[in-house]
């Protein structure tokens, strides 16, 4: 509908009365099952929201943080199936059947052994970008317990901390790693 | 070799008691604002009531101790370090007490702000006054309790001791305590008992970070809200012609469109909604005064250089006779660009404006100022407002300034609901505030091999460097020295930015003492010790910097930098700073990797007085360090037809976890009075690296940012 709605965008001309009509006729939002955090959830939504707004607006789960939509930053992401993808780029309709894991579960109470590798260095400044950072190390973690130095920078070079605070992350995630063994 | 600076002021001006229905007391203080050192006092305590307050702590009947503070959290940890002062005086251990961020009552708060690092500068000595203040009523309270002299009884974490061994917690003696008088002679403790200023403390809010609990702006939501995505002017110095939203209107989710000045917002029930309709309105616009592009200031600045309209801020002796008689003069000119803050959490506010009240949540750095603002702009009292304040996703000087909570509230006023206004990251980094873009020219007279004159001009976007900086270093180390500025009216919008002024005098001034002492064939260290023996004893009191502090910071960089013992292939670059009533120094090691020049490590020498929370303090060095590398090698908003050239993080290159060198940090040990972190290490960190890179290639620095010159340049290893 909405690209519908959008093809009519280069046809400025176009009258009140025939956007009204074509208002009259929208079709229901359709319905998206999603499996988050091992809850399944169900919202109306347009198929091209993305996963980012379902999660802050619709789910009121605002731990999964906004700060560039265009996949620059990495202060998005979650987990799917197991691997951090940023949800600022991933439309709804493409969640249906996946398993979806936010900073919110992670781990029930803070404890999960990245974040207990965060708080042990003391990461955060501002603390904006800290989710995202988190979510990437710890899908990271899972897939590469060993990492050496360079592979810790190379996993986490696709989150922006604007306050710099990228020594403690790269020592945290180190520190992380030892406590997953 | 340090001493103690003494407090300033009377106690009893600042500081009330009293007790609370619910049990426990309450005592008024004022933070950074009445307690500016040298002020006279001259207020009558009895006619003080809360109002004249701008914290306070409460001590509850279990002995917890909370401080309503009003100062926002902006990530530089005073959040952290004002519980940590109060703690240490009141001897409570330092998780007893916690910080509630205050409202803004605006009777009850006044003059809150977070910005120049002045926060602890300020906080210092009210805060352990009142922790003092505290623990000696709560002694008195225990002392009458068992019929004895308050001076035979001790307090130590939390508990009150007598001769007999006896012992009382705070929380029992607490409600007589509020009814006894404010004492006037309270001793504050010798720095080298401190137990816990001094030692590592963690962020207090880590465990609301780690597991993603709300906690900024963006994360407030209340029932009924609106989100707002405003279309703004696409350049600076169009205005809005006509609009048409029948296409947004009509899109799922869109409550209302509202015109406002030059802007249009779309308001609807999710973010991604409003942001989408927003894209979908039609504007036509019309230019209504130049528009600026980087080439067309480039051009300006220089010709204000080379012109002779200039302010003059300081002259000593005769620039211009030094000058003339001068067998040799080197002149450099520096370029910086216009930066944007980029904070990751972009501009946001939440407003909700009805006949009855004004309520504002949001992330600002000027709650009072733009509360003022907001009721100026509505025509309403202050005193329907209610500002609460969020912790921000960083600040860098652009949550000074409210536009976007004005925003907010004229919408939601319009509107009659409540918003949140968002601004996408598009929204942010092309209606920023920016850091102006500038130029500096220095030039040096030369003769017998000596530094006879020294000339500082700036040019600069809408302002200039503000009055103190003049007085930095070299002013008071040569006898002929003269700073000028000249600035070029521009339509966009500019302020501060991270260390303002000095974010980018630093690398010019820097980089010049360091080509200077090149040309003048002398060790750079020793012609900034040497210019240094001259400041001593200066009675000249515009003078800012300590010219004893800023050999401490050489030294003691020199030292652990390895500077005197050079290796192989290490290129090393040094530079001193002092802004932000902190004196810092440091050492850049750059290497050549596959023909390209690399910041292998930064060495910082920092004095700061007594460092209050190692921990943070470490965090906040090694933040100023690499942002400082970073912006000096990456930042750049260029302007075409007035608009910015970048609009996002694919355009705009923030520095990333794999360029980032090692941070070595070391303090000067002394009791003097702390001062901010937030700031003062940014800015030296651009003149090491660039002075690192000439040792390196041969190739100096003269503009921001520097990728653009490396990669043009066929460098040598
Ligand atoms: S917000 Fe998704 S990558 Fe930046
Ligand atoms: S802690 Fe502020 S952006 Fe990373």
């Amino acid at each position: 509908m909405i690209n519908l709605e959008q093809r009519f965008l280069t046809f400025q001309f176009l009258s009140r009365n025939v956007i009204k009509l074509l208002t009259q006729f929208k079709t229901k939002m359709p319905t998206y099952n999603l499996k988050i955090n091992g809850k399944s959830q169900s919202v109306d939504v347009s198929a091209d929201t993305p996963l980012l707004w379902v999660l802050r607006d619709h789910l009121e789960m605002v731990g999964t943080k906004y700060s560039c939509g265009i996949g620059q930053c990495g202060a998005c992401n979650v987990h799917v199936d197991g691997s951090a993808v940023q949800s600022c780029l991933l439309p709804v309709a493409q969640m249906e059947g996946k398993n979806v894991t936010t900073i919110e579960g992670l781990s029930e109470d803070g404890s999960h052994p990245v974040q207990e590798a965060w708080k042990e260095i003391d990461v955060p400044q501002c603390g904006y970008c800290q989710a995202g950072q988190i979510m990437t190390a710890s899908a990271f973690l899972e897939k590469n317990p060993n990492p050496t130095s360079s592979e810790i920078k190379n996993a986490m070079n696709g989150n922006i901390c604007r306050c710099a605070s990228y020594s403690r992350i790269n020592e945290a995630v180190a520190v992380a790693a030892k406590k997953m063994k | 070799m340090s001493t103690l600076i003494p407090s300033k002021f009377s106690r009893r001006a600042f500081i009330r008691t009293s007790s609370l229905a619910g049990g426990g007391m309450l005592i008024g203080f004022n933070l950074f604002t009445a307690c500016k050192p040298k002020a006279e006092m001259p207020i009558d305590i009895s006619k003080l009531n809360f109002n004249d307050f701008n914290a306070f702590i409460k001590i509850a009947d279990n002995g917890m101790v909370t401080i309503f503070a009003p100062n926002p959290e902006i990530g530089q940890g005073v959040k952290t370090s004002m519980p940590m002062i109060i703690a240490e005086e009141l001897d409570v251990p330092w998780n007893h007490v916690h910080v509630v961020q205050g409202k803004l009552d605006t009777n009850n708060y006044t003059r809150q702000v977070a910005g120049g690092s002045q926060s602890i500068r300020f906080g210092w000595d009210p805060l352990r006054q009142t922790g003092a203040t505290a623990r000696q009523m709560l002694v008195n309270a225990a002392a009458v309790r068992w019929g004895v002299e308050s001076s035979e009884c001790t307090a130590s974490q939390g508990i009150i001791t007598n001769a007999a061994g006896e012992t009382l917690g705070y929380g029992d003696v607490v409600k007589e305590a509020a009814k006894l008088e404010v004492p006037e002679n309270v001793g504050l403790k010798d720095p080298k008992d401190y137990k816990i200023i001094g030692s590592d403390a963690s962020n207090v809010d880590l465990d609301e970070i780690v597991s993603g609990k709300p906690l900024f702006g963006l994360d407030y939501k209340q029932e009924g809200m609106l989100y707002a995505s405003v279309l703004r002017p696409p350049a600076f110095g169009k205005k809005l012609e006509s609009y048409d939203d029948n296409v947004a209107k009509a899109m799922d989710g869109v409550v209302d469109v509202i015109k406002f000045g030059d802007k249009v917002a779309v308001l609807a029930n999710t973010t991604w909604r409003a942001m989408k309709a927003k894209e979908a309105l039609i504007a036509e616009w019309s230019d209504n005064s130049p528009m600026e592009s980087t080439a067309m200031h480039d051009k300006k600045l220089l010709a204000l250089l080379d012109g002779n309209e200039f302010n003059t801020l300081r002259a000593d002796g005769d620039v211009k006779k030094a000058f003339k008689e001068a067998d040799n003069i080197l002149e450099r000119t520096y370029e910086s660009p216009f930066l944007p803050h980029n904070c990751m959490e972009p501009m946001n506010f939440y407003a909700n404006v009805t006949d009855e009240r004004i309520h504002l949540v949001g992330p600002i750095q000027t709650p009072e100022g733009t509360a003022n603002r907001i009721a100026e702009m509505l025509d309403r009292d202050v005193a329907d407002i209610e500002l609460e304040m969020t912790r921000m996703g960083g600040g860098f000087g652009r949550r000074l300034y409210g536009d976007f909570a004005l925003e907010a509230a004229e919408i939601s006023n319009l509107a009659k609901k409540p918003v949140q206004v968002v601004f996408s990251r598009e929204d942010d980094m092309t209606a920023g505030i920016y850091r102006p873009a500038i130029k500096y020219r220095i030039s040096a007279s030369i003769k017998d091999g000596q530094i006879t004159g020294y000339h500082l001009k700036e040019a600069s976007i809408n302002s200039n460097m503000y009055g103190l900086i003049p007085n930095f270093f070299p002013a008071g180390a040569l006898e002929n020295y003269q700073v000028d500025v000249a600035k070029y009216d521009s339509n966009i919008t500019t302020g501060a930015w991270r260390a303002p002024y000095t974010n980018f005098l630093s690398f010019a001034e820097q980089s010049f003492m360091d080509e200077l002492a090149e040309l003048l064939d002398k060790d750079p260290v020793q012609m900034r010790l040497d210019l240094l023996q001259k400041v001593k004893g200066t009675t000249d009191e515009r003078i800012q910097y300590s010219a004893e502090r800023m050999e401490d910071v050489i030294n003691l960089v020199v030292e652990k930098s390895g500077l005197r013992t050079p290796k192989d292939g290490v290129y090393q670059g040094f530079c001193a700073y002092y802004c932000h009533n902190t004196h810092v120094a440091e050492v850049a090691d750059v290497v050549i990797e596959n023909n390209k020049p690399i910041v292998k490590k930064v060495t910082v020498a920092v004095d700061c007085g007594i460092v209050i929370n190692p921990l943070g303090a470490l965090n906040q060095i090694e933040g100023g360090v690499i942002d400082g590398i970073g912006h000096s090698m990456y930042g750049n908003l260029s302007f075409e037809d007035g608009t910015p050239q970048s609009n996002n993080f694919d355009r705009y290159r923030l520095i990333r976890m794999k360029e980032i060198p090692k941070v070595e940090t070391y303090f000067v040990k002394n009791t003097l009075s702390p001062t901010g972190l937030g700031e003062p290490a940014l800015p030296p960190a651009g003149a090491a690296i660039a002075i690192a890179i000439h040792k390196a290639t041969g190739n100096r620095m003269y503009k921001q940012p520097f990728v653009d010159q490396l990669n043009k340049k066929e460098l040598v290893g």
